[in-house]
Parts: structure tokens; C-alpha cells; sequence
């Protein structure tokens, strides 16, 4: 099922790894078209795809009858994802810090670490039941970026 | 596409050549598998080729970890060979990057593990 406005596409889907992969997919279209460079598109569909994976995973726990909703909107501006899940809900402040030395060597942690290193804008909403998470990447931030770092 | 992985012997050492993902699911199951076996058979100097690994969520990076653990936890050691760039900026941002022995090239990673 999915529903389509002028720059907003949104989905919802059943909490299947199959799923994760096509949503992965989407964000990489989406951010070709987008025009974000190379590293850019990269980063968004890995942010996109740990997003995915906490929602069916961590969030509906593979629950065949729960559902995770993807919304792409791309702007002049940006490109926003919103994943929804219809989990317990989720505290962002109460993961450990992967980067820690006693969390260096763990097996997990690392998913929402990994979205905010590659987007530049992550909200997270508690729905009470389910967790809403909002990732942004701005246009054009990339060239920014390397014009800046070669100065 | 999901990973594929082939091991060959060099020297004593086992060189696992994986191509494809390393994701949640199939290709994190395909590494874990891959280690387990050659641990149990008592290879455990293994050296892992992941110069046609295209990409590796933060699932195969836990799973790159616990492979680790597994092999040091046998007295062995596992070394990364030819890391896509991709992959690189990956476990430097993770900071996995100096816990790793990683090399470019198959014959000086093969011969340092007799050092």
C-alpha cells in the first residue's frame, strides 16, 4: 500500500528483512535523484536501512501483524525520511555510547550511532505505542563539505 | 546480492574470499557460519578477503566483531585484507578501524602471521 502527494511518497509495509532491503533500495533512488553526490547517496540509504531494521527488528519485533510506515519527501532543499514503527517505543538517550572502550567489542549498538554520523538532522518522536524517526540530509551539504575541507 | 565466501589454504593460513553484503540476515549468518566452521575445524590463522564486499551494515560490523572475539578467544588471530573504501571509512568512524590488523596485500598478510 502506499500514497503519493506532489514530492511525498509514503508506504507501509509488513516487518520483513525483504522489506528493509526495498526501503534501502527506495532511499538510494530517492537520493540519486535527489542530486546528493556519491558518498552522500551511500550514507542515506545505510541511514535508512538501520532505521528500517530497528523498526521490523528492535520495534515490531517481526510481529506479522505490525506494520512500519516509510515516508520519503524530497525538497529543493532536502531529502526527510520518516519510518514508523508500532513497537513499545524507543529512548535514543538510553543506547550506550558504541564508541565507548567497554562497548568498543559488542556485537550491537551501533545502528542509531551510524544514523546520525551519516545524516544530518535525526528527531526522534515517541507515540505511545511506537517510535517515529525523522532523518534529514540537507542539499548540497557534500560539495560544502569538500570545498571547505580543501581550503 | 547476498554473500558468497570460498576458502583457500596459503601457508598454513586460510584466506575466505567473500563477495557481496554483509547485512542482517543471510550474509551476517554466511560470516558467522564461515568462521565457526573453520574455527571447529581448527583453522584458526584466517585472513578475510573482503575486497568484493560492497557493503556491510551495522549488523555485519557486529558480526566482523564477533568473529574477532571468536578466533582470539581460540588463540587464533583474523585479519581483514583489501577494504573497499567504504568499508575503510566504516570502521574508522566506528572506531573499529586499529582493533582490526588489516592489509592490501595477500602475501605480506600471509606471512605476518608467522611473526
Amino acid at each position: 500500500m502506499n500514497s503519493r502527494a506532489k514530492n511525498r511518497i509514503s508506504y507501509t509495509l509488513d516487518s520483513t528483512l525483504e522489506n528493509v532491503n526495498k526501503v534501502e533500495e527506495k532511499a538510494f533512488e530517492m537520493a540519486v535523484n535527489g542530486g546528493f553526490g556519491e558518498d552522500d547517496q551511500h550514507h542515506i540509504a545505510m541511514a535508512v536501512r538501520e532505521a528500517a531494521v530497528n523498526a521490523v527488528l528492535h520495534g515490531n519485533a517481526y510481529d506479522p501483524k505490525k506494520k512500519f510506515i516509510v515516508a520519503y519527501e524530497i525538497t529543493p532543499e532536502s531529502l526527510v525520511i520518516t519510518i514508523t514503527d508500532q513497537g513499545k517505543g524507543l529512548d535514543p538517550q538510553s543506547v550506550p555510547d558504541p564508541l565507548a572502550p567497554e562497548n568498543l567489542m559488542k556485537q550491537s549498538g551501533r545502528g542509531i550511532f551510524l544514523i546520525r554520523s551519516f545524516m544530518d538532522e535525526v528527531k526522534f518522536r515517541n507515540l505511545e505505542p511506537g517510535t517515529e524517526i525523522t532523518l534529514v540530509k540537507h542539499v548540497g551539504r557534500e560539495a560544502a563539505n569538500a570545498k571547505e575541507e580543501s581550503k | 546480492m547476498s554473500l558468497k565466501s570460498n576458502n583457500r589454504q596459503v601457508d598454513g593460513i586460510t584466506i575466505v574470499d567473500m563477495s557481496g553484503r554483509i547485512t542482517l540476515g543471510e550474509g551476517s549468518v554466511v560470516l558467522r557460519e564461515t568462521v565457526k566452521d573453520l574455527v571447529e575445524k581448527g583453522r584458526n590463522k584466517i585472513l578475510l578477503n573482503l575486497g568484493d564486499v560492497t557493503y556491510i551494515d551495522s549488523s555485519g560490523i557486529g558480526e566482523l566483531v564477533s568473529a574477532f572475539t571468536t578466533v582470539n578467544n581460540k588463540e587464533g588471530k583474523l585479519k581483514l585484507l583489501n577494504l573497499t573504501k567504504k568499508v575503510k571509512d566504516l570502521l574508522q568512524i566506528t572506531k573499529l578501524y586499529t582493533v582490526f590488523e588489516i592489509h592490501d596485500d595477500e602475501a605480506s598478510a600471509v606471512q605476518s602471521f608467522s611473526k
